[in-house]
């Protein structure tokens, strides 16, 4: 067990050593989300009272959009110098790779939510930081969907020739319950209520991720294995 | 003999194309084989099959006793490759990348491993270098020292020698008769009969996914091995 | 495979389908009486509920071969996978066009976000994309595991989007097309579940047809 952990960490770590080294993709990616948040906020009046209520639907567009670009480099690394196959060669358990690279994207991913999240509550001047413990347990929720299901998907979206266009084609579908439980849930919080209020889309967050983090551990070596 | 590497059998199709055709093939310890055939013969994707990284369409190949259909895991443990593609990730540096997968190979004292391996291919100055800032000839060396990280038993080298200066595949051979008297059983697949001669002590020939030919190099003379090669290549 | 057994299974099921669907024809155009508000409109019903049903009962097949194709690896398995989505993907298609021309003097819209409809969309979606995979995918086999994994990953999502939009629209209340509910005329009932057979025959005929297509196809693919 303490073998297995030690393998899915030395992956995350190297991902994370090479990713660090370069900030080619997140560097991008966070300049990318900004930029949506400033685009949508030309969609409404400056200071237009509704602007509450629809601030968690941008954020989350926001961030699955900054996900997709995110998870379509999971599997890239592996392919320079062809090291998906000195990967395979090992003798490590195909579960494993599809681990370390979920929980590569999750941390991936939140380092993009921490960098930009603050940016987001000056540029639509909602305070957010009353309610970040509650927030955070949503963002895990979620994150942890996009980043179970997408990674996944990324490995099938990896070998097609279209692969930028392929994920979101394959990804959004599924994940209209986790937007939909993602922003309302949100929402809920940025209004002041609590966590019995919003137990049903938290328990559906959570069913989402259990099954889908579940399924593709469990057929991942089907994707990955020629 | 007890053998080491043992193929029975084995086909492969890919859709309509057959890769290979009913290939056997027996190696004993410390054996070296070459594998000569021209580009397309089916030499890669016999390679992979050995290696576990494709599943043959029919037979069996039993490593150290183990059958692929059997135990992948353990076979890769006895397994190391050296392709021409070099499996190292750029952006980390020479150290970080055999850390790396002396990791995943499980290898125990890994510290001294990563050492031993920098100096026996001359590349501790540059252990804490870019991988993707490497010539070919130093990324082959440490390709080499990122297969053999757990000592495998077993080394597969599929053409070993595509890309380097002579300067950088007389050192290749040199490593490979390195290897050959640490008893390491070796299969390299190559187009080059001159260099693939050097090192081998048994020779097969594939062409069109068959074996057409399989000797010990004693049973062989030099002289004939091209005429040999020619005749045994042309499409039946 | 494809022989004189299938021939016979073929001919046999030609028979039960025509059969079938011309009694329910009988049932949907004669029998059943004209609903009272709706009016002759409300006959398209029979055609989109037995759609719907089929549409689901095609993707179960589809989650159902996909497990099997990945344990087992027999080709086969995929084959009717892959055959099935594109049957289901036909008749979700035709539950999505025949639900808004059904409810659009109720809803007076084209396209309302019912929470029924909503989630044939998403299943819509998700299919396509299943069928995406297939010919994008540059290796044969590899596309086919994924379209595999896909399949069964597509399947179980489709409660949990249900249930979604289910809430989702709760919150927002709005008059929900509910004319169906409260006692649905026993001839009407057994209308519907005619059809809903007869669809189901149409079904098993068109999937037989559609393997021994891609069969016929790998035969000819092999042999060249």
């Amino acid at each position: 067990m303490k073998n297995y952990f030690e393998i899915v960490w030395a992956i995350i770590n190297k991902d994370l050593i090479s990713e660090l080294r370069t900030k080619e993709t997140i560097s991008s990616i966070i300049i990318f989300t900004v930029l949506v948040f400033v685009i949508f906020n030309f969609t409404f009046e400056p200071g237009a009272s509704y602007i509450n209520e629809i601030a968690p639907g941008i954020l989350w567009v926001a961030y699955i959009f900054a996900s997709v670009l995110g998870l379509n480099r999971t599997f890239l690394p592996e392919r320079e110098n062809n090291c998906i196959s000195g990967l395979m060669l090992t003798p490590i358990d195909r579960g494993a790779i599809y681990l370390a690279k979920m929980l590569g994207n999750i941390i991936f991913i939140f380092i993009v939510v921490g960098l930009s999240l603050p940016i987001f509550t000056i540029f639509y001047n909602i305070n957010i930081f009353p309610f970040l413990p509650k927030l955070l347990l949503v963002f895990f929720l979620s994150i942890a969907g996009i980043a179970g299901l997408g990674t996944a998907l990324s490995a099938m979206a990896v070998n097609t020739k279209t692969r930028e266009i392929m994920l979101p084609i394959l990804l959004f579908p599924l994940m209209v319950p986790l937007i939909l439980a993602a922003v309302k849930t949100t929402g809920s919080i940025l209004q002041g209520k609590s966590f019995s209020e919003i137990s049903g889309w938290l328990k559906l967050l959570t069913a989402f991720d259990i099954i889908f983090i579940t399924v593709p551990y469990l057929t991942f070596e089907y994707l990955i294995e020629e | 003999m007890d053998s080491v590497i043992e193929v029975k059998q084995v086909s492969k199709y890919f859709g309509k194309k057959v890769a290979l055709n009913n290939v056997n093939l027996s190696l004993c310890n410390s054996e070296s084989l070459t594998l000569f055939g021209p580009n397309g013969a089916g030499k890669s994707t016999l390679l992979k099959i050995m290696s576990t990284l494709l599943h043959p369409s029919a037979g069996d190949v039993t490593i150290c006793g183990i059958s692929i259909h059997d135990d992948k895991p353990s076979i890769r443990k006895y397994i190391g490759i050296i392709s021409h593609d070099s499996f190292l990730y750029g952006n980390l540096t020479a150290e970080e990348n055999l850390f790396f997968y002396g990791k995943l190979y499980g290898v125990k004292n890994l510290k001294n491993r990563v050492d031993e391996l920098l100096e026996k291919f001359n590349l501790t100055i540059h252990r804490d270098t870019l991988v993707r800032t490497f010539s070919r000839g130093m990324s082959q060396r440490l390709a080499i020292a990122r297969a053999i990280i757990h000592d495998p038993a077993i080394i597969f080298l599929d053409e070993p020698y595509t890309g380097l200066d002579p300067q950088a595949s007389d050192s290749l051979t040199n490593i490979l008769f390195g290897f050959h008297q640490d008893k390491k059983t070796m299969i390299i697949t190559t187009h080059d009969l001159e260099k693939g001669w050097t090192t081998a002590t048994k020779i097969a020939i594939l062409a069109c996914g068959e074996i057409r030919l399989l000797e010990d190099k004693s049973n062989i003379k030099k002289e004939n091995i091209s005429e040999i090669y020619l005749n045994c290549i042309k499409t039946k | 495979m494809v022989n004189k057994y299938f021939y016979r299974t073929y001919l046999f099921l030609l028979g039960i389908t025509f059969l079938m669907i011309e009694a329910s024809l009988y049932y949907i155009f004669i029998l059943a009486p004209v609903e009272e508000t709706m009016g002759i409109i409300q006959k398209i019903f029979y055609f989109h509920v037995a759609s719907a049903w089929l549409s689901f009962f095609a993707f179960f097949v589809v989650f159902v071969s996909s497990i099997i194709f990945l344990w087992k690896k027999e080709k086969i398995w995929d084959i009717i996978a892959r055959s099935s989505a594109e049957i289901g993907l036909i008749f979700c298609t035709i539950v999505l066009i025949t639900g808004p021309i059904w409810a659009r003097p109720i809803w007076n819209a084209w396209w309302s976000w019912d929470a029924r409809l909503t989630t044939t969309l998403i299943l819509w979606m998700i299919y396509m994309a299943y069928i995406f995979i297939r010919p994008f995918t540059e290796n044969e086999i590899k596309g086919a595991k994924a379209a595999a994994v896909f399949g069964i990953i597509g399947f179980l999502d489709v409660p949990i989007v249900y249930m979604s939009i289910r809430w989702w629209r709760t919150i927002h209340p709005q008059a929900v097309l509910n004319s169906k509910s409260g006692g649905l005329d026993p001839v009407m009932l057994k209308t519907l579940f005619i059809s809903i057979i007869g669809f189901t025959f149409l079904y098993l005929l068109v999937i037989i047809l559609n393997v021994s297509i891609y069969l016929v196809k790998d035969e000819i693919e092999n042999r060249s």
